[in-house]
């Protein structure tokens, strides 16, 4: 949308929500929401109760109280221990039930069943992977109904926040710790994941989904996509789409999100920070994936966040990226270019 | 309580115009260096007020961006810096130092019948922090951009490429401002009192002050000492806040908001001081349950101290600590509570003057009390785990800040105006200025609850479409308040070129401050005013616009009459 597209204010795309929202509520897809919304409406009607009170008393003493020709107040109700005791014990009393309600919400919340299915989330700027116990690796989560899922959490960067509104929960992922949240899914569907804590530039984009599958299709999604292409170039792709490249590398020429983009510099020569130049070759691109910060290219000094990939990707991994790169370096591919049509896994981007 | 006078003590001063504390110097020397507080909390007033200005401004861009869901004219960076920016000159330089800085540095002496702070030269010397922590902090952002949030959280901010450094020394020199104003303020009430000015005769505003001084005395060194950490971390790594130098970021959460919990009561205490006074001096009666409001001040001074960890509900602490931070949270609502009954009961049977002062003070206890009310859901475990960092909580705190503080400084600004300027403002005007500011806030932030609920996270530079519709109520609610706070704006100055004379006393309210002259003459008062009690009004009787209203009988006397 740019400065003229004033008249288009209105969501271009869209502006619906999920089935099985209320007014105030996102889908109760886990557990959770049930107890999380009852306690949430149980504050709701306390906190109108007292907010009327207190409005009416404020407006009707205004009125009746008015100064105005002939009426004379009366300045002797000044102290009234009984009431000043009423209006201390009674909103206690209130605030102990809420404190209790929340704490075994809360206690639920932290208490893991048994047995759970656990997944290994890796938070970083600003991309979420998804390690299943079968070892395979999805930008999006898939969880199964009615099983408990444990989500072990960490970050490799900035802190950032786990955060699913259909379930209700929410945990920080704390660099250096590993964070666990657990929740069981009750309703079918894709629902929102956000990141819900600050984490720079594109805090706002870390948005994925959690796509929760009957049993029967949540074991056949997880085969397939323990899967990788056969397709070196597709592979390439696959391995670009899951292991973060994406959120600051672009597939489109010349777009810069934070880093270089893939598209258009294979076998170019560019300016490196420094002045010298760069020949983006196999073996330069091998070397900015196991050390990022040793050659940066002019331009990009202040995006030089990028970790280093060494023991993250094998070395077939690092070549498949490269046949990726050197596939795009006349800009865009199609398809069928990067063999998308056999072994698609399921839960890649269309 | 000695002394029976005949006389009302602010006639002497009708014909020493000259002393009138803003012309009795001249020149830019006079005001610079001034030791008068009267001028010293105008120049804050005038520095809080232009930080107020450009924070207003950039919340404004800030809505207008989020007018679509993608891209309007911000990128993300940008988005992220004026959040950043919005968020820390509001806390640093507007919020923190709005209402003891500017309106306490005026009140504080005159409502205690003296002529100046304890330390004048400390005081001036805290305006100057104050302004070189300003100029530091604002040219360290706008030179290259903070993106860290006003609360710095590691290890982004030891990341980031921000000027994050320069920022935290910023904010440590505005801390020392804020030690001293405090310290400043605590020895002069504790030692300047005058004879007959009991601990429970003062006004309740200065119990207010008194419990914000202990904070700021109390809790700001805690945050010099963080920021200085951050900066070290930063640039030593010496591995106290990130993990990559063997730190924790949750311990960096812990100092900062042991701190910045406590400054949310920096922020609020002074604005219910200004409500107290309010409420009693436009309701013509005494105030109900003062012990209880005096009290509750300082109750919760103190259970401010204790509850930092609910701004960490979902950090990973233990969860016996988060336990332990919800109960405790929950304490800290009830004298809240305490303060919004008694504020009520005091119109109960009183003459209640629906002017602008009393308007903005009825909007407070408004406002507040739907700030209050929503902190419940927050403070419940299980529903903030839910609601944690999403637009619920900014709904929540800008209900409390800006609902709060903000009208009650308003409010207050109103109520002493023809204090301060010798000048009364247009009375219709500024009820239309403040309905504006009421309308237009709660359009602004009462869908945000809605939206909270639903799931949008907050700092969020892009959104889900389905958030638009809501955003776009929060952006017309933002326009309607910021045309309120030009209104009200507009008003103060009209009143400085046209406005009426002010009589010593406007609204006839019986604190000390109210029988000098209005603007108060250099020395405040000539002899020593007699005390009485500061909210009774039964002496008082209204003469006319010019003369306002006057004491009839010996204060003493009228004591007597009060309490048989």
């Amino acid at each position: 949308m740019s400065l003229y597209g004033f008249p288009l204010l209105l969501a271009e795309r869209s502006s619906e929500r999920a089935p099985g929202s209320s007014y105030w509520f996102p889908p109760q897809a886990s557990t959770f929401a049930q107890d999380v919304d009852s306690l949430y409406m149980y504050i709701m009607y306390i906190s109108a109760f007292f907010f009327v009170l207190i409005v009416v008393a404020m407006v009707w003493f205004s009125l009746k109280y008015r100064r105005r020709p002939g009426y004379e107040g009366d300045s002797t109700a000044l102290h009234n221990n009984a009431l000043e005791i009423l209006w201390t014990v009674i909103p206690t009393i209130i605030v102990v039930w809420i404190f209790a309600k929340g704490v075994f919400g809360y206690m639920d919340m932290m208490t893991p069943p048994a047995a759970t299915i656990d997944v290994n989330v890796t938070a970083r700027k600003w991309a979420w992977t998804f390690q299943y116990p079968n070892g395979a690796i999805s930008t999006e989560l898939h969880v199964p109904i009615h099983k408990a899922s444990r989500m072990r959490m960490r970050s490799e960067d900035a802190l950032h926040a786990f955060y699913v509104p259909a379930f209700r929960c929410k945990a920080d992922i704390v660099p250096g710790r590993v964070t666990n949240l657990w929740f069981e899914p009750i309703l079918e569907g894709t629902f929102d994941l956000f990141c819900a804590e600050y984490c720079g530039d594109e805090h706002s984009n870390m948005i994925t989904t959690v796509t929760v599958h009957s049993e029967e299709d949540y074991a056949k999604w997880l085969a397939d996509a323990a899967k990788p292409p056969t397709d070196i170039e597709a592979h390439g792709l696959w391995l670009y789409e899951r292991m973060g490249c994406k959120s600051c590398h672009s597939m489109e020429p010349n777009k810069k999100i934070v880093g270089p983009s893939f598209a258009g510099t294979f076998g170019t020569e560019q300016k490196a920070a420094g002045g010298a130049a760069i020949l983006v070759d196999a073996g330069y691109i091998r070397e900015s994936i196991l050390e990022p910060q040793k050659k940066i290219r002019d331009g990009y000094q202040g995006a030089s966040q990028m970790p280093s990939f060494q023991g993250k990707l094998k070395d077939n991994e690092i070549l498949a990226l490269t046949a990726f790169i050197e596939a795009l370096k006349d800009g865009k591919l199609t398809d069928e270019e990067l063999g998308k049509n056999e072994d698609k896994p399921a839960d890649s981007k269309q | 309580m000695s002394a029976v006078i005949t006389q009302p003590t602010h006639s002497h001063y009708e014909s020493n115009e000259a002393d009138n504390f803003l012309i009795s110097s001249k020149g830019v020397l006079s005001w610079a260096l001034t030791l008068d507080h009267k001028r010293i909390g105008l120049m804050y007033l005038v520095g809080v007020m232009s930080a107020f200005f450009l924070a207003g401004i950039l919340a404004l861009v800030l809505r207008t961006e989020l007018m679509t869901p993608d891209q309007w004219f911000l990128t993300t960076q940008q988005y992220n810096q004026v959040f950043t920016l919005h968020g820390a000159i509001m806390v640093f330089l507007f919020i923190i130092p709005s209402v003891p800085a500017a309106l306490g540095n005026f009140l504080v002496p005159v409502m205690l019948g003296a002529k100046d702070v304890a330390f004048p030269r400390l005081n001036l010397g805290s305006f100057y922090l104050w302004v070189s922590g300003a100029i530091f902090f604002l040219s360290a952002m706008l030179y290259t951009g903070l993106d860290t949030g006003w609360t710095f959280y590691t290890p982004y901010s030891t990341q980031t490429r921000g000027p994050v450094v320069a920022a935290t020394m910023g904010v440590f020199v505005l801390g020392f401002s804020s030690i001293f104003t405090g310290l400043n303020f605590i020895v002069t009430i504790n030692t300047m009192r005058p004879p007959g000015m009991s601990w429970f005769k003062m006004p309740l505003f200065l119990w207010a002050t008194y419990a914000t001084s202990i904070i700021q005395v109390l809790a700001t060194p805690v945050l010099g000492i963080t920021v200085l950490l951050l900066a070290a971390e930063r640039v030593f790594h010496i591995g106290i806040f990130d993990p990559q130098f063997n730190g924790d970021p949750v311990v960096f959460q812990h100092f900062f908001w042991f701190y910045s919990h406590p400054a949310v009561y920096i922020m609020i205490l002074p604005g219910m001081g200004i409500i107290s006074e309010l409420m009693s001096v436009h309701c013509h009666k005494s105030i109900f349950g003062y012990r209880f409001i005096a009290y509750s001040s300082i109750a919760i001074a103190l259970f401010g101290f204790l509850v930092w960890g609910h701004h960490m509900f979902t950090s990973g602490m233990a969860e016996v600590t988060t336990i332990v931070f919800s109960a405790l949270t929950f304490t800290v609502s009830i004298p809240s509570a305490i303060k919004v009954f008694n504020w009520l009961a005091t119109m109960y049977k009183g003459t209640v003057q629906l002017n602008t002062p009393m308007c903005y003070a009825l909007s407070f206890i408004f406002l507040f009390t739907i700030g209050g009310l929503t902190g419940l859901w927050l403070g419940a475990l299980s529903t903030d785990r839910h609601l944690h960092d999403t637009y619920f909580v900014v709904a929540h705190f800008h209900y409390v800040m800006v609902g709060g503080t903000l009208v009650g400084f308003l409010g207050g600004i109103f109520h002493w105006w023809p204090k301060m300027t010798g000048k009364m403002f247009n009375d219709f005007w500024g009820i239309v200025s403040c309905w504006f500011v009421f309308v237009g806030f709660n359009l602004t932030f009462l869908p945000q609850f809605v939206m909270g609920s639903r799931g949008m996270p907050r700092r969020y530079a892009r959104y889900l479409p389905e958030f638009q519709e809501m955003h776009q109520m929060s952006t017309v609610g933002a326009y309607l308040l910021g045309l309120g706070l030009f209104i009200a704006l507009g008003v103060l100055f009209h009143s400085l070129r046209r406005g009426k004379k002010a009589p010593p006393n406007p609204w006839g309210a019986a604190t000390l401050e109210w029988q000098c002259a209005s603007p108060p003459p250099y020395y405040n008062f000539e002899t020593p005013p007699t005390v009485n009690d500061p909210y009774d009004y039964t002496p008082l009787v209204y003469r006319d616009a010019e003369r306002g209203w006057e004491y009839v009988q010996p204060v003493t006397a009228s004591k007597h009459v009060s309490h048989s």
